[in-house]
């Protein structure tokens, strides 16, 4: 292909009809805490991991629910699991079990 | 060689029974790790063997551990393992001592009593008589106590008793009848030759006045041979399992074999050894508090056996260690449950993310820890106290913690947490300190048990001890009260439980709790309950709260910031670490010199302040 210089951007369209919803429901059958976050972030400005590098939990729940497993799987891995984000949050959400039920079942439908 | 075809049931029982034990353990052996098997190999040829012959003779005989937890309870478990014991003995004694020969057919001493009915025709036959008898009567008693404790289990001491599967039931059955069994036959061939000792001579002349027991002797020989077959097939398949392996369990324990997180054979030869007994169902706060009532060591060790990998059994609980610091056979119930989740792991780690670059070489590391960072004025305490006393000092996480991979083991994710541990590892090398500070107890566990850290490591708890006796730093005994909250990690998982109170004996009045030391409260939110949901989570930190501020002291005090975090959120009374009590006293013992010092010049001044 010729090099004009630029490409074209990637198709950053999401279908909420089509996307992949499996982990998101796995993760709520088995951590139905994870229905009641509101998205403060609190989780987020607490964490360790966040201390050193771009890892986000709130951003990891958008993930989910976009179903953007590619990304989610390589932001997830960075986690330390220490739980000062279950200790942090005011709504009283497992996030440490959302974590796991994540990483589980990424394993589990082997994405 | 007497014979009669009432001794097959029992014999085919016994010769099943050690077909199958002696598969079992050969299997277990083989399947040890080469160190593990080393370790077996030179334990056999040493010391460890005799600590291990009397460990047994302790615990697996006269029940030590179930007698200090509850005598009437003790009595029940030594009446059964060592009068049946003895029985066995003194029965092949007897036959030997008959017959003048060295070897007997299994069964003689066992039947003794229905081949031979010459009372005075070997030596001792009266003193053999009587024993017999005797430990005839011991055994029979620990039946009717076992009997007791199905009906009504608060006579020794537990709220509940375990609930037993079908299997269980029908080994413990056999077993019921075995001794009353006994007693009968032994009682009515007594009767019929007019011979036995107090117990079955008295009951078989009574049972001759109204049974003919001609007839019923017989069949009564046989019931007992029976129900001996029956329990010896049972055996291998019910908790009763336990007998023998807890003796292989003692002697692998005392050469030095570990269990080490990872599901081996060692790890079933643990859980093979518990007997049910269901001391561990008490202890555990999930019952007590949040109602779960299928998850303690018990159930969890009967659904590995049965070979039923629920997810919820190896994650619904909180690793708090209570059950496995009563457990009477010592299996270590927290290295099974994490070997359990380690199961359903995933390996998804990226970890580069981490510096592995110190700031500055110091003799002392001080590593606040997560849960530190949640709770700042612990950390604020502890550099105002280690700069008070001049000790340079490096704070490995200042800015921003690395997890110490404790959180990653608990929830089963041990190649993770050997990521962690290994940069961790490198990064206190580096540092070329002497000595490691934690204010975690959590932390504290991993670097002593996995780290293997070639440099001291203490809690700050026990630094603060030192940095007094040393006399670095200065405290003030006030007139406060407090009481001490034992973490589980500090207490049940390091042992630590002196340090903390000498400590806070020197800075406040300390007065005791009702459940304390080694039956120290969880305060619910431990890292080990990974899947414990809030509401079940909040039951337990109530109750532990209420068993806490029963007698209102001014401070409730905790040696862990998770539990201080935990408990602040609902405690009416003022919840502080040891190191901020300890800091709050090192300011107060200092006021009254600094106002001294400036109160002849500027008086008023100091009003002002």
């Amino acid at each position: 292909m010729k090099n004009f210089g630029y490409t074209l951007s990637e198709d950053r369209q999401i279908n909420y009809d089509k996307n992949d919803k499996k982990i998101l429901a796995y993760v709520k059958e088995h951590e139905p805490s994870f229905n009641i976050c509101i998205s403060c972030g609190t989780c987020t400005a607490t964490c360790s991991a966040a201390q050193f590098t771009n890892f986000n939990i709130r951003h990891l729940y958008t993930l989910l629910k976009r179903g953007e497993v590619t990304t989610l799987k390589k932001e997830i891995a960075k986690c330390m699991l220490c739980g000062k984000c279950l200790l942090a949050c005011p709504r009283g959400v497992n996030t440490r079990n959302v974590i796991i039920k994540i990483n589980q079942a990424i394993e589990k439908y082997s994405l | 060689m007497s014979y009669d075809p009432f001794v097959i049931p029992f014999s085919a029982g016994a010769i099943i029974l050690f077909i199958i034990l002696i598969y079992k353990y050969t299997y277990w052996i083989i399947t040890l790790s080469k160190a593990d098997t080393f370790k077996l190999l030179k334990g056999l040829f040493s010391i460890k063997f005799f600590k291990a012959i009397k460990e047994i003779v302790l615990e697996s005989l006269f029940h030590r551990r179930i007698f200090k937890i509850n005598p009437v309870l003790g009595y029940m478990h030594m009446s059964f393992a060592l009068g049946w014991l003895l029985l066995i003995l003194g029965g092949t004694l007897e036959n030997k001592i008959h017959s003048h020969k060295p070897f007997n057919a299994p069964y003689e001493p066992i039947f003794f009593k229905f081949f031979n009915h010459d009372i005075n025709a070997y030596p001792w036959a009266n003193e053999f008589k009587f024993v017999m008898d005797f430990l005839l009567l011991f055994v029979l008693s620990g039946v009717l106590l076992a009997f007791f404790k199905r009906i009504y289990s608060r006579l020794f001491g537990m709220k509940k008793t375990t609930r037993l599967k079908l299997g269980d039931w029908f080994a413990m059955m056999s077993l019921w009848f075995i001794f009353p069994l006994r007693f009968l036959a032994e009682s009515f061939t007594a009767g019929m030759y007019d011979n036995g000792g107090f117990l079955t001579g008295n009951a078989g002349r009574f049972f001759a006045s109204f049974i003919p027991l001609q007839d019923v002797s017989y069949i009564a020989w046989w019931a007992y041979s029976i129900a001996l077959g029956t329990f010896f097939v049972a055996l291998p398949f019910s908790r009763y399992m336990h007998i023998f392996t807890e003796v292989v369990l003692i002697f692998l324990r005392n050469f030095g074999i570990k269990n080490c997180k990872v599901y081996n054979s060692f790890s079933a030869i643990e859980v093979n050894a518990c007997s049910r007994c269901g001391i561990c169902i008490d202890k555990c706060q999930l019952l007590t508090s949040s109602r779960i009532t299928d998850t303690q060591g018990v159930y969890f060790l009967q659904s590995i056996r049965n070979n039923e990998i629920k997810e919820e059994k190896a994650f619904d609980c909180l690793l708090c260690g209570r059950c496995q610091e009563y457990c009477p056979v010592g299996i270590n119930l927290n290295n099974i449950r994490i070997s359990r989740r380690f199961e359903f792991a995933t390996g998804n780690q990226n970890y580069d993310y981490i510096s592995s670059q110190v700031e500055k070489t110091a003799p002392v590391i001080y590593f606040a820890g997560c849960m530190t960072h949640l709770t700042p004025s612990i950390k604020i305490a502890m550099e105002s106290i280690l700069k008070t006393a001049g000790i340079d000092y490096l704070f490995l996480d200042k800015n921003g913690s690395i997890c110490c991979g404790r959180p990653l083991v608990t929830a089963g994710e041990i190649l993770k947490a050997h990521k962690l541990i290994e940069k961790n590892t490198q990064l206190i090398k580096d540092s070329g300190a002497k000595t490691l500070v934690t204010s975690c107890p959590i932390c504290l566990k991993v670097f002593k048990e996995d780290y293997k850290l070639p440099i001291e490591v203490l809690h700050h708890s026990q630094y603060l001890l030192r940095l007094i006796n040393e006399g670095k730093i200065r405290v003030h005994h006030s007139k406060e009260s407090a009481v001490y909250h034992d973490p589980c990690e500090l207490g049940r998982g390091n042992k630590i439980y002196k340090e903390p109170r000498e400590l806070l004996n020197k800075v406040v009045n300390l007065q005791s709790v009702s459940q304390e030391a080694e039956l120290g409260l969880c305060c619910g939110n431990s890292l080990g309950g990974v899947q414990l949901n809030t509401v079940q989570r909040d039951l337990i930190r109530i109750d532990a709260l209420n068993v806490l501020q029963k007698n209102n002291p001014n401070y409730i005090a905790t040696a862990c910031p998770l539990c201080k975090k935990t408990f602040v959120k609902s405690a009416e009374t003022d919840v502080k670490d040891i190191a901020e009590i300890i800091w709050l006293s090192m300011q107060n013992s200092r006021k009254p010199k600094f106002v001294h010092e400036i109160k002849q010049p500027k008086e008023e001044a100091v009003i002002e302040l």
